[in-house]
């Protein structure tokens, strides 16, 4: 596996997407360090950045990758080497670029300005995100042979859970606000990886508006170690169960 | 007439020396053992000197004018039982001592120190632990209570009283003092003309300061940090607060400053920093809100539609999550002047204020302010594009509440 990962590695490279990627990122933080002198702010418009920008990268190139490596996956076949190896190659060749490609962009300007631990949490929430979304994308992929197709599931799991899910939530807050909403909520936001992430940032840039009414709720849950356990829980099923799904239906595929 | 002379000469010097104030020590194991001995041998106007060491000797009443003085911090114990001191006379001093352990009971409400009648009463440089109330005065007039410590033991709500107490006095002086534990750290009721500076009251469980029906107050340079519910000044008129922190005043009901039913006042040079609301406003009006900091706070400002002519200027908001809410479309009060961190206007002709209005009042805050539940969705990509929906065409949030003068750059403002 090893082998297999270092070849597909090198053909990302080859690509340059992750390095423009990784550039990308890296201007775009270092030109918001320099516009604002408040560190605060900053991560607030890099909160954006990483719940908007990193899942649609995440999701688009991975996609994109998995169809332009069809021939390669499909000589490997060929080879003594059995289907989960390849296919976890594949996975973990792709998760990990793009997490060094955000770790480069995001960090990097991180350190030289420094921004403590709320740029720990939006680093954090940031890979985790990547790690999803890369699984989602996979699930996609194996899902259909048609890349257009596959590359609009993977937008549309993008466009779903970063939009029309909050939708949802929030017709069911305003539907039911008689109610009390706290523990249900919780639920919901479980089901939204890019709820959970905002919510871990939130809890460091909005805290002072959080300990209000039923926010005091969630302050208490999340801030306790049972909570950051729960979240990373959450978010590891999320990255693990996508691709044990799709790794099942790569397995029994006809290519 | 030579001798007539000579003898109004004797009588004065006699009643002068018969005047001349005395001084008894108290002493564990002296002639005088007791405050309360001491107290019955002494004069009005005389002096009490209590040597270190502790007395218990329940409730001890202060019935003349005397001047206490405890050297080296001397404890005064009422194991739980009664009131520690009482003082029931005018020009009273009492200052050096550690005053502990009052009983607890809320009909008459024991205290450290308890005064009524009490005008001209000095408490100064006294460590008061463990006290029901710490300090109580009523109906007296030119207090000074100063330098003082206070601490109360943590219990619930009905089991501890307030730090300083005070109802129906004027011509207070309410100086450096730290209070800690208490109910309410510093309440007044009915008093007037007076002034609360350089206090600490922090970590009280209700109010740092309750204010009510006392008008012509100043309260400067104080620090409520950390209480349950903030700083309350209500039904009243002409107060001026300047120089004060109020910071970390969290929970569902704690404000940094709940303004109710007031008037005619200052609020000015003031620091809101991470308090769950800033400012709290109903039934207010003709206040000027002038040079403040609001940073950090989940709303900075809640401006109920009962508001009328306050001005809202030259202050700086900050790192607010929202900076303005109200619950009505009329508004009555002017924003003009003030740094917004959040407005993003342009000023071509650079005079430092810019070109276009600001809205502080945006509408997830409205739809927070009626569902609490929603603050979930905050920063969401969803409630981004409703909040830049209904800034092009304001539908919920009130059109008129604007600043039109919206300043570029934050003021420099020291406190």
């Amino acid at each position: 596996m090893p082998r297999i990962i270092k070849y597909v590695f090198y053909d990302i490279l080859r690509t340059r997407f992750i390095l423009l990627y990784t550039m990308f990122l890296l201007l775009s933080t270092i030109a918001m360090f320099q516009l604002d002198t408040d560190s605060s702010k900053v991560i607030l418009s890099l909160m954006n950045v990483v719940l908007m920008v990193v899942p649609l990268v995440s999701v688009v190139f991975t996609t994109i990758h998995f169809y332009n490596s069809y021939e390669f996956i499909e000589l490997m076949l060929a080879q003594p080497v059995n289907r989960p190896v390849i296919f976890l190659g594949e996975y973990f060749a792709v998760a990990l670029s793009l997490c060094f490609a955000f770790t480069a962009g995001v960090g990097i300007p991180m350190l030289m300005y420094g921004s403590g631990i709320h740029g720990f949490t939006l680093l954090y929430s940031g890979l985790m995100l990547t790690l999803v979304f890369v699984s989602l994308a996979f699930l996609s992929s194996v899902l259909t042979r048609d890349k257009a197709k596959a590359i609009g599931v993977a937008l549309l799991f993008w466009f779903y859970f970063s939009l029309i899910y909050d939708g949802l939530l929030m017709w069911i807050i305003y539907s039911f606000s008689d109610y009390p909403l706290e523990k249900i909520t919780l639920a919901l936001v479980s089901l939204n990886p890019v709820d959970l992430a905002r919510i871990l940032m939130l809890l460091q840039l909005d805290i002072s508006a959080l300990m209000g009414y039923t926010g005091a709720f969630y302050k208490d849950f999340f801030g306790s170690s049972l909570g950051v356990i729960f979240s990373t829980s959450v978010l590891a099923i999320w990255i693990v169960l996508p691709v044990a799904i799709a790794l099942q239906i790569f397995k029994r595929k006809d290519l | 007439m030579k001798n007539t002379l000579l003898h109004i000469t004797l009588i004065f010097s006699l009643s002068w020396a018969y005047a001349q104030p005395s001084r008894l020590v108290v002493q564990p194991n002296g002639k005088i053992a007791t405050i309360k001995q001491a107290i019955a041998l002494a004069d009005a106007g005389d002096t009490i000197l209590v040597k270190p060491g502790t007395y218990r000797e329940g409730n001890i009443l202060v019935d003349k004018s005397l001047v206490l003085v405890g050297e080296n911090k001397p404890i005064i114990d009422a194991e739980f039982k009664h009131e520690v001191i009482t003082v029931r006379a005018r020009h009273v001093s009492i200052s050096g001592f550690k005053i502990i352990n009052s009983s607890v009971a809320s009909m008459h409400d024991p205290a450290g120190i308890g005064a009524e009648e009490a005008d001209f009463l000095t408490i100064k440089k006294n460590e008061f632990n463990g006290t029901f109330f710490g300090i109580h005065i009523s109906n007296s007039h030119h207090v000074t209570v100063a330098d003082n410590t206070l601490k109360a033991l943590l219990r619930s709500d009905h089991e501890t009283g307030n730090g300083i107490h005070l109802w129906q006095c004027s011509n207070a002086v309410i100086k450096n003092n730290f209070i800690h534990g208490h109910r309410d750290g510093i309440y007044f009721e009915f008093v007037t003309n007076s002034v609360i500076d350089g206090n600490v009251s922090e970590g009280n469980l209700r109010y740092g300061l309750h204010f009510m029906f006392s008008n012509d107050d100043d309260y400067t340079n104080n620090i409520f940090k950390d209480n349950g519910a903030g700083v309350a000044v209500m039904y009243t008129k002409n107060v001026k607060m300047i120089n004060n922190r109020f910071e970390k005043n969290w929970g569902p009901s704690a404000y940094g400053l709940l303004l109710k039913d007031i008037r005619d006042s200052f609020v000015e040079n003031n620091l809101f920093d991470q308090n769950t609301i800033g400012i709290y406003m109903e039934g207010t009006s003709r206040t000027s809100f002038k040079s403040n900091i609001f940073s950090k706070n989940g709303w900075a400002i809640k401006l109920q539609a009962s508001c009328d002519d306050n001005i809202f200027s030259e202050n700086n908001f900050q790192s607010n999550t929202f900076d303005m809410v109200t619950n009505g479309t009329m508004v009555l009060n002017t924003i003009s002047h003030n740094y917004w961190d959040k407005y993003q206007g342009y000023d071509l002709n650079r005079d430092g204020t810019g070109d276009i209005p600001f809205r502080p009042v945006n509408l997830y805050a409205m739809i927070v302010e009626r569902i609490p539940t929603a603050v979930l969705l905050w920063r969401s990509f969803l409630v981004f594009l409703l909040d830049r929906a209904e800034r092009i065409m304001p539908a919920v949030t009130p059109e008129n509440l604007k600043d039109n003068f919206p300043r570029m750059k934050p003021y420099d403002i020291y406190i």
